[in-house]
């Protein structure tokens, strides 16, 4: 690893944090019902919004209200992606007269958006109209984000709670979500990409004449080329800020139009971990001990930074075998990375955009040495717990808290607490749902792939590669990450329903015994910290959940990362010793 | 539960108005008066009209024009696409193999080992960059076809040498349309 890329790596976390501490105290108050700068001058179209839907903020829900709200929500937003997609060759905006989009994957792109999953089986500029990419996706990446800070927001409430029924208002987290956390963010981001050239524009794509006549792939003679243009910015800003990852182009953020600088690309990386990382700090001062907020955030630190030093260490080399060819190692792994970012600044990107569950990325994961590949494809498979989603990765971070007080108090013999909740038989059954469901995802999803005609088909590279990519895709769907080793011709009936369906799983299967622990914790007294309990502030409890989420991971996947990755690195190495 | 449907679908209306035109058209309005060219695909135009984007690279396989990096979809900027071979990908090696023997071809004196983008696609397939090591690679081959000294076509490179943002930032590229147009001003290609 050379000095400069650890340079850019520190720049990048002290950045992060800087930003994430007030941002933190910013969503707390917002999620609190607490006065804003923006709440005032936002506030009438909140009011607004919730006379039309008839709601009362106030008006708290139980948590089977509260899920219901939820699916109900998630379901509409669903339908109206779907219908967009099948539509679109009727409706406006569609410039490139692009056709309706087939019913698989129509279905696949409705469950990935709304599922803040952005898996994308197909390429934006020739797939999408604008009007779907705006209406459709640039909505759901609003408000499938909104929807993961919501039900955070309740688990949040739940512990600070006594005796209650009633863990919020969805309507009220979702609207103030949106419109104070997300709107505000994204308009600044996107208006900073455009500034740096990051198309944002309805006009249709522009036809410049190329300085050099080209021959075509069949030989045909070409002398123009199509800049594909379009409402990018808009869309990019919120796609990272919303761990949502579903790019405006096919390439997504490689794509020089969509990521054209170091500097955009420093800021769309920032975006993809901000709001995760705020979060952490939102929950300890919603539970009025901001240390625990400090202790989480710390633990997640204490598993990416090792992964981002072994990313960007394993970017940095070149394959003996391409060595041996002539080529100069001394960049690292270009194939598939772009100049102007680098190994470096690539490598970065994946284990950022895999620890959240953004899914964006600026290079090609797929053309990763097989260790560098690994990271991002474990980063997936700890359940994007690591930062993760918006709202999603702290709820599964506290569902893995809860499993590490647990334990340890099987240890010493003695009921658990975590915040003053005694953790007892249930609240142990809804987490060990939320942590076996995506894995099964991944696992049974994996083997059905590739013992079938149907999955085997879509695989690209040779060999254990081709196995890799399998496995990358239904880690990335189960966890609702949305990245790819994008060699997968994931664009099939079999992928596009079997994604689907790992996607709908991960998502509402942990948002609903989320919510269910929500209301079990709420309705329990808070016990007061007695001589037996485990402080979970300290450095001690760092180390304990970040090791139970290592260790939980690392026994569930290593036997499917050493089919995969691990095998490949020994072919690679080892027959250039 | 019912109750949720009717406040599910008033507020899914309402929010995609706010985020899904509302949002988009004032990021445009903002951007379309503040940074009109950069929001447009920083188009580079000539007398004759719009010749490229400066951020989208573009197809070069004359002697005397510095070449792009290899690309996936051949520069069509309609689309955008990488290989996606991992690195023990036989294609790639072979890819790779042929890719140098095209630039030894081109230059006979040309040296091993080659700089990696040079012979490595890119992640889009439109990189409008090479790093410094690989123009320099080029500048003894671009340099004959024209009749320039290699000195000239050195310092070219230099001047159009990007360093990294910040000191910090990326990695220093200089961007392949710009330096061969800059190169057709010097001297026209024969």
């Amino acid at each position: 690893m050379t000095a400069h890329a650890l340079l850019q790596c520190g720049v990048y976390v002290v950045v992060l944090v800087a930003l994430a501490v007030p941002l933190g105290g910013y969503c707390a108050r917002v999620l609190g019902g607490e006065a804003t700068l923006v709440q005032r001058l936002l506030g009438p179209l909140e009011r607004g919004l919730y006379r039309a839907a008839g709601v009362r903020p106030d008006d708290e829900m139980d948590w089977r209200d509260y899920t219901g709200a939820v699916l109900w929500f998630n379901l509409f937003g669903l339908l109206v992606v779907y219908g967009l997609q099948r539509l679109q060759h009727l409706l406006p905006l569609n410039p490139q007269e692009l056709g309706p989009v087939a019913p698989d994957l129509a279905f696949n792109t409705a469950v990935s958006f709304a599922s803040n999953t952005n898996w994308q089986a197909y390429g934006g500029e020739t797939t999408l109209s604008y009007l779907t990419q705006m209406v459709g996706l640039t909505t759901q990446n609003f408000v499938s984000a909104a929807t993961g800070i919501a039900v955070l927001a309740a688990l949040a409430r739940a512990f600070s709670r006594r005796r209650a029924e009633t863990i919020g208002n969805f309507w009220a987290d979702l609207v103030r979500s949106t419109l104070y956390i997300l709107l505000p963010l994204s308009l600044v981001l996107a208006v900073a990409l455009a500034a740096d050239g990051v198309v944002q524009t309805f006009a249709p794509a522009a036809e410049v004449e190329l300085m050099r006549a080209a021959t075509g792939p069949e030989g045909q003679v070409i002398t123009q080329q199509t800049i594909p243009l379009g409402p990018g910015a808009s869309q990019i800003a919120i796609k990272q800020l919303g761990t949502n990852g579903g790019g405006f182009y096919n390439i997504n953020s490689a794509h020089p139009l969509e990521n054209p600088t170091p500097l955009t690309n420093v800021l769309e990386c920032l975006a993809i971990l901000l709001i995760p990382a705020a979060l952490c700090l939102s929950f300890g001062k919603i539970v009025a001990d901001r240390r625990q907020g400090w202790a989480v955030l710390g633990a997640m630190f204490a598993i990416f930074l090792p992964l981002l030093g072994l990313c960007v260490w394993s970017e940095g080399q070149l394959a003996p075998q391409l060595v041996e060819l002539g080529v100069d190692p001394s960049a690292g792994n270009l194939e598939g990375k772009e100049v102007r970012f680098g190994a470096a600044a690539s490598a970065l990107w994946a284990t950022a955009t895999t620890a959240a569950s953004n899914g964006s990325v600026n290079a090609m994961h797929d053309s990763f040495n097989p260790l560098g590949g690994l990271v991002p494809m474990w980063l997936m498979q700890v359940g994007e717990v690591v930062f993760g989603g918006v709202g999603s990765g702290l709820y599964g971070m506290l569902v893995f808290a809860i499993l590490a007080v647990f334990l340890a108090g099987l240890m010493v013999g003695r009921t658990p607490e975590y915040l003053g909740k005694k953790i007892e038989a249930f609240e142990v059954k809804m987490a060990a749902l939320v942590i076996l469901l995506p894995s099964a995802g991944v696992l049974v999803g994996t083997a059905i792939a590739v013992a079938s005609e149907a999955g085997r088909a879509g695989i690209s590279n040779p060999g254990i590669h081709g196995f890799s990519e399998v496995l990358y895709g239904f880690s990335s769907a189960s966890n609702n990450n949305g990245s790819a080793f994008a060699g997968l011709g994931a664009n099939s009936f079999f992928y596009n329903l079997a994604l689907g369906l790992c996607m709908l799983i991960g998502r509402y299967g942990i948002i609903v015994p989320v919510l269910a622990l929500a209301g079990a914790l709420a309705r329990k007294q808070t016990v007061p910290p007695g001589p037996g309990t485990m402080p979970t502030h300290t450095p001690l409890f760092v180390f304990l959940l970040a090791a139970i989420v290592v260790l939980v991971g690392a026994l569930t996947f290593v036997p499917a990362l050493a089919l995969g990755p691990i095998v490949e690195h020994l072919q690679m190495t080892g027959a250039h010793p | 539960m019912l109750s949720a449907i009717r406040p599910a679908l008033i507020l899914l209306a309402l929010l995609t108005v706010v985020t899904g035109a509302v949002y988009p058209l004032a990021v445009t309005g903002i951007a379309d008066l503040l940074f009109h060219d950069e929001a447009h695909g920083s188009l580079v135009v000539a007398t004759a009209g719009p010749v490229g984007s400066e951020l989208v690279g573009q197809n070069f396989t004359r002697p005397g024009d510095f070449w792009s990096r290899p690309s996936a979809v051949h520069y069509d900027a309609k689309s955008s696409g990488a290989s996606n071979m991992g690195p023990l990908h036989e294609g790639l090696q072979e890819a790779v193999a042929a890719r140098i023997a095209t630039l030894q071809a081109a230059d006979p004196e040309a040296e091993l080992p080659v700089p990696a983008d040079l012979v490595l696609a890119s992640g889009s397939g439109l990189d409008p960059h090479i790093s410094p090591a690989a123009a320099r690679y080029q500048a003894r081959r671009v340099a004959r076809a024209r009749g320039l000294p290699t000195a000239e076509v050195l310092a070219l490179i230099e001047g159009h040498t990007e360093g990294r943002t910040l000191g910090i930032l990326g990695e220093p590229r200089v961007n392949v349309l710009r330096l061969n147009r800059a190169l057709e001003e010097i001297q026209p290609s024969p």
